[in-house]
């Protein structure tokens, strides 16, 4: 049985990776999960310097999935190559960086900081929906998202997978923009904007106001814009978006994706990214699949 | 101490007053547990996707049980709330730092608790009094029904305080705990009605006892931990604060919990520390709250 799939070049054991800010750097799951089994870790958000976050309460549950607005708080990529990458190094894993940023210099700074470094892939996150500054603002306009793209792989020596925001009207053209800007592939959707309001305090739970969306709940959008980018697109699509079983993965890969994410589904069961790993190769007996690559934009 | 989810089950579970559950739940984790500590516990329910975060009461290291003593806030622990002896609960545990015993040596130690604050204090006030083993009939109320048991405490020979008052502050006169309290501590009651104790907030009440102390824990609402933090500055004594935030994954990844702390934080740097991992327990200076 071959699960093996290739994003920009690089060969990944499997298609199942973390989603950005949902694992840390790895570490704080080692713990519970051998992160040598995992197609890929994808790093928490990293910027050129040390950031704060926003103002708590930063999390609030709702039905079937969650909202955050953490802010990407950070410890700056100089902290993050001397502590994060030397760990995530020990494992036989692909490491994919996650790098957010203010202005396009910011970016570029990490960028350039870890060309050397042995990030394996680059993750640039234009779609965050809770800093003020930088993030989605790069990631909602067409002209932006092609901007910065062309500026980032001017400098990047790693490939570049743009994670793209699913708060716009057509997922297709900025996938389509990413591409057409050099992006190596597309990795999408980040959370949905929310907002949750307590009736009895008549507050805002988060401080933030607004939060990102993700959990099961997200699921069926995730899947149709991970096939409209699919369809939209040669360069490799990662999926993500309440993938929580097995089934789920295999769905996006269905849909078109060549290798997901598990992302707020680790808060709820830290062992499941190895459950789903193990879960679609019994999928795929089970089907008689013998290359994990057959299910990719399979569904018709 | 390695963390661990796991499929425990309900050794016993008793409602103590109006939305303040006791259940005791069988688990290998008790052995590693630590007052002060908490688990994070999963609802079945698949809407209410977050587990909670709800401090450890006790421990009985020995038989592996652990006690939680929580208040029903809403959908998840509604859900803990139905469960009966035998039914499977999902715990990760043993998480945090807890309290640090070593401390109270030789010193007279107030453990001040306010509402759902005043469980976790509960294990503490049993390990700071050296109580080693506690009766059978003691550990059939305490869990309803369970019976011959013996509990390991955590407290090293060097730890005896010289004195200990629990100042416990309710809202009425339904004191759930108080008894428990007796069996370890001084107990000094205030409540919000007057109804038992005195009159008003935990501190009202240390004032009209005439009491003092050199070192203070203390976990309960955000307002009173305010109060301690700036009682203790004016009495110039250490104190250590149990605090509580909105948690995701209760393992230092999500940075969802963190508080402002004086110092830079271990994981970011930027004075924002993680409740979950690097508390819940910090040094009351080393916190602005």
């Amino acid at each position: 049985m071959n699960t093996s799939v290739m994003i920009a070049g690089v060969e990944l054991k499997n298609p199942v990776m973390t989603a950005s800010g949902t694992f840390g750097s790895g570490m704080e799951y080692g713990e519970f999960v051998d992160l040598n089994k995992l197609g890929a870790v994808v790093t928490k958000g990293v910027a050129n310097a040390p950031w704060e976050g926003n103002p708590t309460p930063r999390v609030a549950e709702v039905y079937g999935g969650m909202l955050n607005a953490i802010g990407l708080q950070n410890p700056g990529i100089d902290v993050f190559m001397e502590r994060d990458l030397p760990f995530l190094q020990k494992y036989d894993t692909k490491i994919i960086v996650n790098v957010c940023g203010k202005t396009v210099e910011d970016y570029i700074e990490v960028v350039e900081k870890l060309s050397d470094s042995p990030a394996d892939l680059l993750e640039i996150n234009v779609s965050c929906p809770n800093v003020k500054e930088g993030a989605i603002a790069f990631g909602q306009k067409p002209e932006a998202l092609s901007d910065i793209t062309k500026q980032i792989k001017r400098h990047a020596k790693q490939p570049v997978i743009m994670k793209l925001s699913p708060n716009v009207t057509d997922i297709a053209e900025m996938a389509k923009v990413a591409e057409a800007a050099g992006a190596d592939a597309v990795s999408l959707i980040n959370t949905l904007t929310g907002m949750k309001i307590d009736i009895e305090k008549r507050r805002f739970v988060l401080a933030n106001k607004t939060g990102g969306m993700s959990g099961p709940a997200i699921k069926p959008i995730a899947v149709r814009m991970v096939y409209q980018a699919a369809q939209a697109v040669k360069i490799p699509v990662i999926g993500m978006g309440g993938i929580a079983t097995a089934e789920d993965a295999v769905e996006f890969l269905l849909a078109g994706a060549t290798a997901v994410s598990v992302g707020a589904m680790n808060f709820v069961n830290p062992y499941v990214t190895q459950e789903i790993i193990k879960g679609m190769e019994d999928y795929m007996k089970r089907t008689g699949v013998s290359d994990v690559k057959e299910l990719i934009g399979a569904a018709t | 101490m390695a963390k661990k989810k796991v499929t425990a089950s309900v050794f016993s579970q008793r409602q103590l007053t109006e939305n303040i559950y006791d259940m005791w739940i069988e688990t290998d984790l008790a052995k590693e547990a630590l007052p002060g500590q908490f688990l994070m516990v999963y609802p079945k329910c698949a809407a209410t996707l977050l587990p909670r975060p709800i401090s450890i009461c006790e421990a009985q290291r020995d038989v592996g049980r652990l006690r939680i003593v929580y208040r029903v806030a809403g959908k998840g622990t509604a859900e803990f709330a139905s469960y009966r002896k035998g039914d499977p609960i999902s715990v990760m545990g043993t998480l945090g730092n807890g309290f640090p015993l070593q401390e109270a040596a030789g010193k007279r130690v107030f453990l001040m608790g306010g509402g759902i604050g005043i469980p976790p204090l509960l294990g503490l006030a049993r390990a700071l009094s050296g109580a080693g083993q506690i009766s059978v009939k003691e550990a059939e109320r305490a869990s309803g029904e369970c019976a011959d048991i013996s509990v390991g405490d955590g407290r090293t020979g060097d730890t005896a305080p010289l004195s200990v008052h629990a100042i416990l502050g309710y809202r009425d006169n339904r004191l759930f705990l108080k008894e428990d309290f007796d069996h370890y501590s001084n107990v000094v009651i205030a409540t919000e009605d007057g109804s038992a104790g005195t009159k008003g907030n935990i501190l009202n009440a240390v004032n009209a006892n005439g009491l003092s102390a050199d070192l203070i824990y203390a976990c309960g609402p955000m307002p009173m931990l305010r109060a301690v933090k700036q009682y203790a500055a004016k009495e110039g004594i250490p104190a250590y604060l149990s605090l509580e935030e909105r948690m995701a994954c209760g393992v230092g990844a999500c940075l969802g919990c963190v508080c402002k702390t004086t110092h830079k934080d271990a994981h970011s740097h930027v004075n924002n520390a993680r409740v979950c991992t690097e508390g819940p327990v910090f040094l009351a200076e080393d916190v602005e709250i």
